[in-house]
This record gives structure tokens, sequence and C-alpha cells, in this order.
């Protein structure tokens, strides 16, 4: 992983505001992701927490604040004191250094896994084929995949799929990785295998921004925990902690419910 | 039909060894509904050959000896190369137009969307001859600045002939309806194919072409598979114009011999053999799209599986 030296955050959250027509879903959102670090992200369901994922990669535009990655803000240019909306290639080019996993995998059900991640590498950073191939394999094999290769996605079960969705977001070599809800359309004992390769990522040192409902996870995982209620964070801090005992009443509503 | 022995469920289930399940012995439903209607198919089937064999009306003499003559030939091959060449036009054109329309730039989209509705909105006889008598609205067609200099200048009648009208009157009517199959193929795609494609970093372009549009086509073959049978036939308007193809050939001959319906014989069974070749080529291409998609009827089923195999 690419340690930068001078200790800016990878993730740098300002002021988040976001609304869809008259709902405002984000109120006003402050986070710091550091290098290395496993940020979890919890909160009742319409908290907002998966919109917020989605700015930081500009799936979605925010209405105000800034958003920044790795030192580059993210959707605009500033210059002097104007910001100027950067075009898609633009986007384009911001979004391959941060991979995202979805809930619901989004795999493309007309390649095979191997084709599903030498997509990207071979299209957008115009990878030659033999190279693509053999590192799909190695992400593959480091994903427990290495026999499945050749699968259609509709071949290979939930937790297969996720497990490919993430060597995919892998192959473009990200600095950040954001997981939105990649367990919660998973039949229960399917749930492990696609945290366990979470956990790999974790270990060897990946960045990382979990939207999840798996407390176990973030407990054992995550080097931080927030959690999110009606579009604003209402607590963050050290996921033990967190957990053990939550100082917020709806942190504690929210916990007695899902614990 | 087939009884339900689905691989994922025969897969887990297997017999046991040493406890093989006794099969049950039951007298099966009986179907007398399905006797009854082979009889009744069997006697007007037989009635209907009976009548084509022995009725002397249908002249197989004369259908055979057309079958093949020059002029049905020229026809023919008129009817093939104008409806693989408006067909082109019509898909590459459709697809173009259909990007346009979805497209969020706001010009382009509604310049498409106002194709659309004169081309659809007008009907296809006027458009040919249209095309045809371009040359009464404009004499001569020229490369040039508005209102300044000219670069090239051609006469319309010479760039025009009866052959590029009828591509252009043909092709231009077919994209406009090209386009909103192609729409209907595009809109049926997830959305969180083209999120996924744009969290990877893939361009608009790069997504459309490798992940939207290979996944649309499935939805977009069987109604270009329509289309292209359907103007197999439309083809035989551009007599409007004085041109002729398959129909017009045959038209011709009984007009002089008054072998109607010999003749009329003689182009049906061109087009049924034209439209079976082009049925099992849309099950080969439903197939080559069908890929990571559970596989459902389609024409291909019609044939055996050795045939479609290959295929995949």
């Amino acid at each position: 992983m690419t340690d930068n030296e001078h200790g800016r955050p990878m993730v740098e959250a300002v002021g988040i505001h976001k609304s869809f027509g008259h709902v405002e879903v984000l109120r006003g959102i402050d986070l710091i992701v550091q290098p290395g670090e496993v940020a979890c992200v919890i909160g009742p369901s319409g908290s907002g927490k998966s919109t917020f994922l989605r700015c930081i990669n500009h799936l979605e535009s925010i209405d105000s604040g800034t958003m920044t990655v790795d030192g580059e803000l993210i959707g605009y240019r500033r210059r002097g004191d104007k910001l100027y909306e950067l075009r898609e290639s633009e986007v384009a080019r911001q979004r391959r250094d941060i991979g995202m996993v979805f809930q619901r995998f989004n795999l493309f059900p007309h390649k095979t896994a191997i084709e599903n991640i030498m997509e990207a590498p071979c299209t957008v950073r115009r990878t030659n084929k033999k190279q693509a191939r053999e590192s799909a394999r190695g992400l593959l094999d480091r994903v427990g995949l290495g026999n499945r290769c050749d699968n259609y996605p509709s071949q290979l079960s939930g937790g297969q799929q996720q497990r490919v969705a993430i060597a995919r977001a892998l192959a473009m070599e990200p600095r950040l990785m954001l997981f939105d809800e990649p367990t919660s359309a998973l039949d229960p004992e399917l749930v492990g295998e696609v945290l366990d390769v979470m956990r790999g990522l974790a270990r060897d040192g990946m960045t990382m921004v979990v939207v999840t409902h798996e407390m176990g996870f973030a407990r054992e995982v995550a080097d931080s925990l927030v959690f999110m209620d009606e579009g604003r964070i209402v607590e963050a801090g050290v996921p033990r902690e967190v957990l053990a005992n939550p100082k917020h009443e709806r942190t504690q509503a929210f916990l007695s419910k899902v614990l | 039909m087939a009884a339900p022995t689905d691989d994922t469920t025969a897969g887990g289930a297997g017999p046991i060894p040493g406890t093989a399940p006794t099969p049950i012995k039951a007298v099966p439903v009986r179907h007398p509904g399905r006797w009854i209607a082979i009889v009744v198919l069997a006697v007007l089937g037989a009635m209907l050959v009976n009548t084509i064999l022995t009725n002397d009306g249908f002249r197989w003499d004369v259908v055979g000896k057309y079958l093949f003559s020059g002029p049905v030939l020229n026809g023919l091959r008129n009817t093939l190369v104008l409806t693989v060449l408006s067909m082109l036009i019509g898909i590459f054109g459709g697809i173009a137009l259909a990007v346009m329309r979805l497209s969020p730039n706001p010009v382009l989209s509604y310049v498409a969307g106002l194709y659309i509705w004169l081309f659809r909105g007008t009907p296809l006889i006027a458009q040919l001859l249209f095309w045809n008598f371009l040359a009464a609205l404009y004499p001569r067609l020229s490369l040039g600045i508005p209102f300044g200099p000219e670069f090239v200048s051609f006469d319309t009648n010479q760039l025009i002939n009866q052959f590029t009208a009828c591509l252009l009157g043909l092709g231009l009517n077919e994209a406009a309806y090209m386009a909103e199959i192609v729409r209907g193929g595009l809109q049926s795609v997830d959305h969180g194919q083209t999120e996924a494609a744009g969290a990877l970093g893939m361009s608009r372009g790069q997504t459309l072409r490798r992940i939207v549009l290979p996944q649309a086509m499935r939805v977009i073959v069987p109604p270009t598979g329509n289309e292209t049978i359907s103007m197999l036939k439309t083809t035989s308007l551009v007599v409007v114009i004085g041109y002729f193809e398959l129909m017009t050939s045959v038209q011709r001959i009984y007009s002089v011999n008054f072998q109607t319906i010999p003749l009329l014989i003689v182009a049906a069974i061109w087009y049924l053999a034209l439209t079976s070749v082009l049925s099992i080529g849309q099950g080969f291409v439903e197939r080559r799209y069908g890929r990571g998609v559970h596989q459902g009827p389609t024409g291909a089923r019609l044939l055996p599986k050795r045939w479609t195999a290959g295929a995949k």
C-alpha cells in the first residue's frame, strides 16, 4: 500500500450536505479517515450512510461542503477562490483509485468471473490481456475462488459473487475501498466468507470505509466506528467503546435493537 | 412438455445406496382430447395435400418454371440487397439515435426525438417518393458555408439514383423505429451496471460499448428480427419509384401471362425461404448475447441441440 509521508488523511469530508428534492439526506457530515484505517459506518436505514459513501466517489454529487480523497478534491477543481466542476472523464480518472463494492454485487452478468475482473484494467488502464488475466487469476486466488475463473455470475452463490466483486474492485489497485452494505443481500451462512476476505484486506493495510450492519465485524476489525442518524454523525469513536457504552441515547436505542 | 427435472433440484438429492426409493405405480392421466385433435388435424391435413396435388389451378409446372427464372432471381437479389443495406442503416442509425435520445445533452436528445417523430409520423411511401424527387426541390446539392463560398456541388439527380433513393427511404425510416427498440433495450439494463462500471473508472462511452449495449442486445435482438423480416416484404414498396425487387418481378410476369396464383406461390416460396434463414440466424445471435443468463425459449429451441451448441 502507498504510504503518504505527509500524514494527510485518505478521506476528509467537511460539512457535507446533500438533498434529494426537498428531502435533506445529509446535514453536515465531517469525517476523517487516515491511511490504513478501517472506518465502519452504522445506523438505521434512511440515515444517509449509503448516500454519504456514494458521495466519496462522486456517484452522488454534494450540495455543500468539501470531499477530499488523498489530498485531491473530488468532483471539483479549485482555481483561485473559484470552484470548477470536473468533466466526466476527470471524474472517471478520480474513481480509478477508489474501489467500490455494492450491496447487490452488480457484477457484469454477460462476462465470466475472470472477465469481470479484467474488464476495467483492460479498457481503462489498457493493460494487455495476458497480463490482466494473470493478475485477475491471482486476485481470484486471493478471494478463494481460483477454481471459478470461467463461471458466469449466475453460476455463483451470492457470497462468491460478492468476493468476485471485491476482486474486481481490487484489480484497479485502489488506494481506498468503499463497501456499501456488502453482506446485506447474502444468506446468513454466506456472510462469513465475504467478511473473511474483508478482514484479510484490512490486515494488508487497505484503507476502507464500510457501511455495514455487522456489529461483530465492526467491533473486531474497524479502527473507528461512526453512528449516523437522520443525516448527521451522532457518535463516533473506538468501536469497542461505542458498542459497549454508547453515550448518545439514539445510539443506545439503535444498538439495543441490533445487538 | 418435459418433466420438471431441473439440474438444481436433481443435483443434491441423489439416491442413497441401499435405500433405493420404490417408484410410484399409478395409472397415468388419460388425454383423450389430444387424440381427437390428432385425428381432426390428420383429416384436415390430408384434405390440404389432396387439393394441392389435384387442383390444376395451382399449376405447379408454372411454379417450377419460374422459381429459378432470371427475372425472379434478379428481383430476389434486389430484395436481399435492399433488406440487408437498409437494415444496416436502420440498426446503426437506430443505435446512434437511441444514444442521442438518452444523452444528458438536451440538444442531442431533442434532435433525436424530432427525427423519430418525423420519420415514424409520415408514410414510408411519401418518404420514398420524397427522396426520389429531391431534385425537384434541390436541383443541386453543395457543401459550403451558409451565405458563403461553396466547396463542392453535385447534380442531385446524379447523386441520388433510384437505388440510393430506395436505401435512403427504407434505411432512414427504419432507423426511427430501431431507435425506439434500442432505447427500450438500453433502459432495460439495471442502473447498477452503469454505476459499477463508473465506479471502476470507465467512461460513459466505454460503459455503453462494453457493459450496457451487450446486455441490452438480449432485449434488442428479437424485435430486430421482426423488423428484418418485415423489411424483407416492405422493400416491395420501392415499386412506387420505379425500382424493382422480388414482388415487382413476379407482378410483371403475371400481368403478361395471367398466371397470377402460380407466380404468387413463387414469391411466397422465396419469402418463406428467406424468413426461415433469418429465423435461424436470429437464434444464433440470441444465443450469442444470452451468455451468462438463463437460456429461455428462443428460436434456436426449434433446432436440434447439436446445431446451435457451437454458437455458445
